[in-house]
């Protein structure tokens, strides 16, 4: 919810309070709005936007309200705005399901290409949609090598340093006098990053779940969870299981 | 058709066909005035309302127009044409629809009568189902879902068109819900399918009857259709008393612990004992402390709806079996199943209720000629005054049930699904027989066209999913569903009783290496919101054990024995009653009324005239609000008496209009009685400077803007919407232990909520989400009723100290529960600061 609210109150001129960390040697922000910005590379990183969602319950009987598309782009628009890069990655799960993007009302389609306008948009493939998109700008790809960095969906098991990947959903969960609050998060440990999911129907993974063992170095693992208007950077130890 | 007299009494008793004559003759029994009586107006056209205490026959009343009916009919002969059911009978418990069985085949059977009866839950194997399709008893005995499962099916009209009569048992524990809606528009239905179907009601006492007579009748504007009535009043009056202890009675909480060694007694002076708790966490905790002095080794067992079926159906059949002494239980024994010989009920905690208190009185013997015996616990000083409210209450009859209420439009949804899967419908022929149910009889043409787009394609402002339609209209006029999926989809989630996501509960044990071992002792079912709150290794008490908290695999939240006797996590809340309006208003009405402060125990006597020495006693429709000092905080107190939900409500509002004031308010707690505020400034202070006046504070407004904003960001209502959405059919109903492994396609009602909020804030669905907080779990309707009432009746008195009727609430400061639904809002409470107090350097970046 307070995504959706600050989304439509960002401005390109009004600050946020992000966090910084560095992941193999590059500098990256992370945003509160959901995005990883990489000021060296002037790239933009968001990763599951799982657009057309709503619809693609609709397929199959459950008709859920199609505004989550909107919603998500009206957020990406926000945070486009606010850094304007010359390159936005997608992470892979640009969309739900696989015709999604052929499917998508042209109002939707019509917002992408006014964000794209004036900067690359590379689209990484994900198990949702393995085919790529279709009339979008942008180009598809499996995954991505640029500078020091590997763009991918899914994070490899035996990734050599400099994975930016989603596909997990990450969460995690703090408590405190017996209350808990669980929120979306960038998980690092400045070997990878494990982008949050930038769609706003898209649930979350905690970061103790077996799906993430192997993957980090717990030790310096950093948990920078969603806020309201700010990233709260938590280590990894200090989070509820 | 008035009340007929004792000559045509006789005149149907002598009609009766000759095997129920001989039957009664052979019993030595006669046929009690009012089973006639319903028979012969039954006879004449009637449908019929009978209310009736527990113990009067009313099962064999309303089966005796059947009975009759069907022996005048005789037996159908093979090969003759497909003959429909004769007689639905619709019960509101699975296990009642089974007690009734084996009760009417046994009166049937002695006079050897040409009926066939069988039952049909959720339970009966699917080859019977299909077979009772083809070849349909003449008395199906079934519950509310299975009724709309069966009327949405295509053969439905095939098998209700000779429909004679429908029997609805308890209805008075029916009509109040959203099952009772949904009943309610199944009935209209059924009325369709066959013309002349009479329905009739059995029923407990309830506060208006009337309304129960227009719901069992065909409602149409101008028109003033109802059943008829008959009520047999009388029965042995119950003896009532309150528990009478040496012991100190406490200011506050609910364990009743200081009762045990009086209970313990009593139980061992009975044959049977039924225990009645409000709670599971009360159940669990005095069946706990129980076993703690049982030196005897008593056999006393423990009921709750939580616990593993295999569990509770042990205690059931031990019930029966007269093995027992006591039984610890919650609702879930609280309707009319036969529990052996119980010759006395005990109630811990005072009843929330009149009628509810009645009801379960009237589980102790099952004769209506003997009394009932019972003994009230009060858990605390103002249960006391609530006890002997609720006491003298059961003695004047009077009655507290809930009204009918406005149908629910999720649960009209579901309907109109299903009415489509039956057959294409035209919308309007649809819209009169809805209307023609009494929740819905007020519903507008507008709304009904809202539901049906609903159903259709979600309703929204943004038309996108045309293509995607569930029911589409024909060339006809008539709205059919789009494929057979559908319909199938619609099978799964009927009803309307929305599980919260429930865990199994396993014990296990550690092995030599540490690790936790599998397949353990499954002990039963505990809701996924109240794990959320645990972490490893906090204790819990469940199931009579304390339980020690070991983590979640998979579907199964996994125990470990305690080894201690003070549980960390004491709350498990399920099922908590809110006091009810009528009684809210005896216990005003006893505490502004010194004479009747006699009849009370000592110590509460001595208590109240403290009070009156040091403060006021609050006239009946006075509101007095306390304020003082205490440590570095002031605080008011506010008594109110409108019960838990109320005051949770009012105590959300309270706080944001004086943080709007500049008062700084720090936190509230809420109980049945009262509700305490405290803050940093000196509050009475600011009352009496009018800074704001107690006037402005309490002013009806604050069910405006302030209502507005605070539900907009309440989790109470994400969880209302969530309800809401299953029982509409927008989101699929979560069938525990039916989960898909792997990749689950589930979806967060959560989010869903946000995103329609933010984008379609009139959509029909949110509508209906807020209609049912207001009357539910916020009570703001409640609310609303009090603050119109007590509007230039506020007394605010400063005090430079606590006062003692300010003692039980204070105590709870700092002793509220981690779990239950009302707490919700506390954790977003705790996320701000949370948030505020956590680590890390921020860099300032744009």
């Amino acid at each position: 919810m307070h995504r959706i609210a600050h989304a439509i109150a960002a401005l390109p001129d009004n600050p946020a309070l992000s966090a910084r960390t560095v992941i193999n040697g590059v500098t990256a922000i992370c945003d509160p709005l959901g995005g990883l910005y990489l000021p060296d590379l002037d790239i933009l990183v968001v990763s599951d936007l799982h657009l057309e969602k709503g619809s693609a319950f609709a397929r199959r009987g459950m008709l859920l309200p199609p505004y989550d598309t909107l919603a998500t782009l009206r957020i990406l628009d926000a945070i486009i705005c606010r850094h304007n890069p010359k390159m936005v990655i997608s992470l892979g799960d640009n969309f739900h399901d696989r015709v999604g993007s052929a499917l998508m009302p042209e109002l939707f389609r019509q917002m992408i290409e006014a964000m794209a306008r004036g900067r690359e948009w590379i689209w990484i493939n994900g198990n949702h949609d393995p085919d790529g998109t279709v009339s979008l700008p942008g180009s598809s790809a499996d995954e991505l090598h640029y500078a020091d960095l590997v763009f991918r969906h899914e994070p490899a098991k035996d990734a050599p340093a400099g994975e930016i990947a989603g596909h997990l959903h990450p969460a995690a969960t703090v408590t405190r006098r017996e209350k808990r609050v669980r929120r979306a998060c960038f998980a690092t440990d400045g070997r990878r990053l494990i982008m949050p999911a930038f769609g706003v129907t898209t649930g979350g993974l905690d970061l103790r779940h077996k799906a993430m063992h192997g993957l980090f170095d717990r030790q310096s693992l950093v948990a920078h969870m969603l806020g309201r208007d700010r990233i709260y950077s938590v280590k990894f130890a200090n989070l509820l299981g | 058709m008035n009340q007929i007299d004792s000559a045509s009494r006789a005149e149907t008793f002598l009609s009766l066909p000759p095997p129920f004559l001989r039957w009664f003759a052979d019993k030595g029994w006669q046929p009690r005035a009012h089973q006639l009586e319903l028979l012969s107006r039954v006879q004449g056209g009637e449908s019929m309302l009978l209310i009736a205490p527990t113990g009067a026959g009313k099962t064999l009343a309303g089966f005796l127009p059947s009975l009759v009916s069907l022996t005048g009919r005789g037996k159908i002969p093979p090969g003759s044409t497909f003959t429909g059911i004769h007689t639905l009978y619709i019960s509101p418990l699975k296990a009642l629809a089974v007690d009734i069985e084996r009760n009417l085949m046994k009166p049937v059977g002695e006079m050897g009568l040409p009926v066939r009866i069988e039952n049909r839950t959720g339970d009966t194997p699917q080859a019977k189902r299909q077979r009772q399709k083809l070849n349909p008893p003449d008395i199906l005995l079934t519950t509310p879902e299975q009724v709309a499962l069966l009327l949405a099916n295509g053969e439905a009209e095939r098998f209700f068109k000779d429909l004679k009569y429908v029997v609805l048992d308890e209805l008075h524990s029916l009509v109040t819900s959203k099952r009772g809606h949904l009943l309610s528009l199944g009935l209209a239905r059924l009325r369709i399918l066959a013309p002349g179907l009479q329905a009739i009601g059995l029923s407990a006492t309830v506060a208006d009857p009337m309304d129960l007579q227009r719901w069992l009748s065909p409602q149409k504007a101008g028109e003033n259709n109802h059943a008829g009535l008959i009520t047999v009043t009388g029965g042995a009056r119950p003896q009532i008393s309150i528990l009478r202890t040496e012991e100190h009675v406490p200011w506050a909480g609910h364990s009743a612990a200081y009762a045990i060694g009086d209970i313990y007694r009593a139980i061992g002076e009975t044959k049977t004992t039924l225990l009645f708790v409000n709670t599971r966490s009360q159940a669990e905790r005095v069946f706990q402390e129980l076993w703690t002095i049982n030196d005897d080794n008593l056999p006393i067992a423990l009921h709750h709806g939580s616990l593993d079926v295999a569990q509770r159906r042990r205690v059931e059949a031990a019930m029966s079996e007269n093995r027992l002494r006591a039984v610890v239980a919650t609702s879930t024994l609280d309707l009319g199943i036969d529990w052996g010989d119980v010759d006395m009920v005990i109630h811990v905690g005072a009843p929330k209720g009149a009628s509810r208190l009645a009801q379960r009185i009237g589980r102790a013997n099952h004769r209506m000629e003997e009394p009932s015996r019972a003994i009230l616990v009060p858990a605390n000083r103002f249960e006391v005054m609530e006890c002997q409210a609720a006491l003298d209450a059961n003695y004047i009859g009077a009655q507290d049930t809930p009204p009918v209420g406005k149908g629910a439009l999720d649960v009209l949804a579901q309907h109109v699904l299903g009415m489509a899967c039956a057959a294409p419908f035209d919308p309007l022929a649809l819209y009169t027989e809805i209307t023609s149910a009494s929740p819905y009889a007020d519903l507008t043409w507008e709304t009904f066209e809202r539901i049906v787009d609903f159903v259709a394609t979600g309703g929204y402002a943004l038309r996108s999913y045309e293509r995607y339609a569930k029911i589409r209209k024909t060339k006809e006029g008539l709205w059919r569903v789009s494929n057979p999926l559908i319909a199938q989809q619609y099978r799964l989630n009927v009803g309307t009783i929305i599980e919260s996501p429930m865990l199994n509960v396993r014990m296990v044990k550690r092995n030599a290496r540490g690790a936790l071992g599998r397949g353990g002792m499954p002990l039963g079912k505990v809701e996924e919101y109240f794990l959320e709150m645990l972490s490893p290794g906090d204790t819990f008490l469940f199931s009579g054990k304390v339980l020690r908290f070991e983590g979640i695999r998979e579907n199964e939240c996994l125990v470990s024995q305690g080894y201690t006797l003070d549980p960390k996590v004491p709350s498990y809340a399920g099922g908590k009653f809110p006091l009810s309006t009528y009684l809210a208003q005896q216990v005003r009405k006893m505490l502004a009324d010194p004479a009747r402060h006699a009849s009370l125990p000592d110590q509460v006597r001595d208590w109240l005239s403290l009070q009156k020495d040091f403060s006021i006693l609050p006239k009946e429709n006075e509101l007095l609000i306390e304020t003082f000092p205490r440590g570095s905080r002031h605080y008011m107190v506010i008594y109110a008496f409108e019960g838990r939900l109320a005051h949770q409500t009012l105590g959300m509002l309270l706080t944001r209009r004086l943080d709007r004031a500049g008062l700084k308010p720090l936190g509230f707690v809420a109980t049945d009685y009262s509700l305490a505020v405290w803050g940093l400034e000196d509050l009475g202070a600011a009352f009496r400077g009018r800074r704001p006046s107690l006037a402005d504070l309490f002013d009806e407004d604050m069910l405006g803007d302030d209502l507005e904003a605070w539900l907009n960001e309440s989790f109470l209502l994400k969880r209302t919407f969530r309800n809401c959405a299953v029982i509409a059919g927008l989101i699929d109903q979560r069938h525990p232990g039916k989960e898909k492994s792997g990749r689950q396609v589930t979806v967060s009602a959560d989010l869903i909520y946000d995103v329609l909020r933010s984008h379609e804030p009139d959509h029909i669905l949110l509508e209906a989400t807020r209609n049912d907080a207001s009357t539910g779990l916020l009570e703001i309707e409640r609310l609303g009723d009090m603050l119109s009432r007590i509007k230039g009746h506020i007394t605010h008195r400063p005090l430079t100290q606590i006062s003692p009727l300010a003692v039980p609430v204070m105590l709870e400061i700092g002793r509220e529960a981690v779990g239950g639904d009302a707490q919700d809002f506390l954790l977003a409470e705790a996320a701000d600061e949370l948030f505020g107090e956590v680590v890390a350097t921020v860099p300032r970046v744009s």
